[in-house]
């Protein structure tokens, strides 16, 4: 094996124990965290990796502070994003059973998320529990709401306003979502 | 003067309802050109000049406060129907409604990546932790209540106390002064240019004795008794006595130089690695 290969062989196993075990309350490791293990060439190794995690349908996911820059992301941006292993293809309805996620709550989760992204990224809570009720029984609205908020999807400031919380920004094409949805034959 | 209060008074209930208006606005995700700007503008500004006391200032100020986030969220407003992401919210709701939980659930499969983590042990902290348990002691040996042994007091006499390492047989300038001899005779006899290797100085028969000669002779460092020469290429330390003791501090910056005693290095020293 090549001085280059081992080099980077090794780089790749450190890089993986960072990123799928948990570190920290929320998942994945902020870019300055792998520079300092792995060294400032780690977009490489995060590159390289993420190839290899191509054949298991995963994906070496990169979430910037804030929103995603038009070009290239400087060092700098990189340093403050966070990165995290998620999947690269689509789940089947089984398979998310199966995560722990019935898929009631799913369908609510998915029309909340939409909700938001219509209205501009903040809601009343009142108002996400009215939808809600409408196909869900009304002592399960306020718990799943709740269980939204626990995960990380969604959160909620003191005035009861909903927002897009951050694993909504890392696991959800949010375009993509609304541009199925409104392509629906529904 | 009534009239001037009335219309103080009507003034005040309308930069009121102003405010509430903002209020809404922005609490309840209303859209934010249902404000007329320009009226309000212009109704702060037709009272304006009636305000004297400072309660109606900060009111007037307050206004002004949630008129200006009104204006932002107007400009947000605009920023977003500009993006890829804006849809027209009763068109999407109307969808919403519809919609049947199956497609829902298809669709939003199709969008969710859901992130993939591990929390489960490795086998090596699993042995790790075994061995940590095994080598735990049991609460009730760890919790022991310390009996109190009733002692009379009296007078600790000067040898108990050295034997007890509260004090030193010597006085610690007097135990340095025989060390610093000590170098200088070590020196005349294995030295070379009025110098030896710091390990050939400190090291004893003992690691615990090692360790008290490299204290003492850190001191004898500090105090300007010897001083220190060290090649970093060579990965060389030599200790080079002086005739007199030099006082150094003042003239010049001190520097601290770490010197790790390890067992291993001894053994090494021992072994005759280390000279």
């Amino acid at each position: 094996m090549s001085t280059r290969k081992a080099y980077y062989t090794k780089k790749i196993k450190r890089a993986v124990h960072l990123l799928f075990y948990r570190r920290h309350r929320k998942p994945g490791v902020k870019g300055w965290e792998l520079r300092k293990a792995l060294g400032s060439d780690y977009p490489k190794v995060l590159k390289i990796l993420d190839k290899y995690l191509k054949a298991l349908d995963l994906q070496v996911k990169t979430v910037f502070e804030e929103k995603k820059p038009a070009g290239k992301p400087t060092l700098e941006q990189l340093n403050k994003a966070r990165f995290c292993i998620t999947l690269r293809g689509e789940l089947t309805p089984k398979e998310a059973k199966m995560m722990g996620w019935r898929i009631d709550d799913l369908a609510g989760l998915a029309v909340t998320i939409a909700h938001v992204i219509s209205k501009k990224g903040k809601v009343p809570r009142k108002e996400i529990e009215e939808m809600l009720s409408d196909k869900l029984p009304g002592w399960k609205v306020g718990i799943n709401i709740d269980r939204y908020i626990r995960h990380g999807y969604l959160t909620q400031d003191e005035n009861e306003q909903i927002y897009l919380d951050w694993r909504t920004r890392t696991e959800v094409d949010q375009k993509a979502l609304i541009d199925l949805i409104l392509s629906s034959e529904t | 003067m009534q009239p001037k209060r009335a219309r103080a008074k009507l003034g005040r209930e309308k930069l009121q309802r102003i405010i509430d208006m903002c209020k809404s606005v922005e609490e309840r995700s209303l859209d934010p050109f249902l404000l007329d700007i320009d009226e309000v503008i212009s109704v702060i500004k037709e009272y304006f000049p009636e305000w004297e006391l400072p309660e109606d200032l900060c009111l007037d100020a307050e206004t002004i406060h949630h008129l200006a986030s009104v204006i932002k969220l107007q400009s947000e407003w605009v920023k977003h129907r500009s993006t890829s992401l804006y849809t027209d919210p009763f068109l999407l709701e109307e969808k919403l409604t519809r919609i049947s939980k199956e497609e829902i659930i298809e669709i939003f499969l199709r969008t969710w990546h859901p992130i993939v983590e591990m929390e489960q042990i490795s086998l090596h902290s699993l042995a790790q932790a075994i061995k940590y348990w095994k080598g735990l002691l049991p609460l009730n040996e760890r919790w022991k209540e310390i009996a109190i042994e009733k002692i009379e007091m009296g007078l600790a006499t000067r040898e108990e106390l050295i034997e007890q390492r509260i004090l030193r047989d010597k006085a610690f300038s007097e135990e340095l002064e025989n060390f610093w001899q000590e170098l200088i005779r070590t020196v005349e006899e294995k030295g070379e240019d009025g110098r030896i290797r710091y390990w050939n100085f400190v090291g004893a028969e003992t690691y615990e004795e090692t360790v008290h000669r490299a204290f003492m002779t850190s001191f004898l460092i500090t105090y300007g008794y010897a001083t220190l020469q060290i090649y970093p290429l060579e990965e060389e330390k030599f200790i080079k006595p002086y005739e007199k003791p030099v006082n150094k501090i003042g003239e010049k910056q001190l520097v601290s130089i770490p010197i790790a005693i390890t067992v291993e290095d001894w053994m090494r020293w021992k072994k005759g690695e280390l000279e």
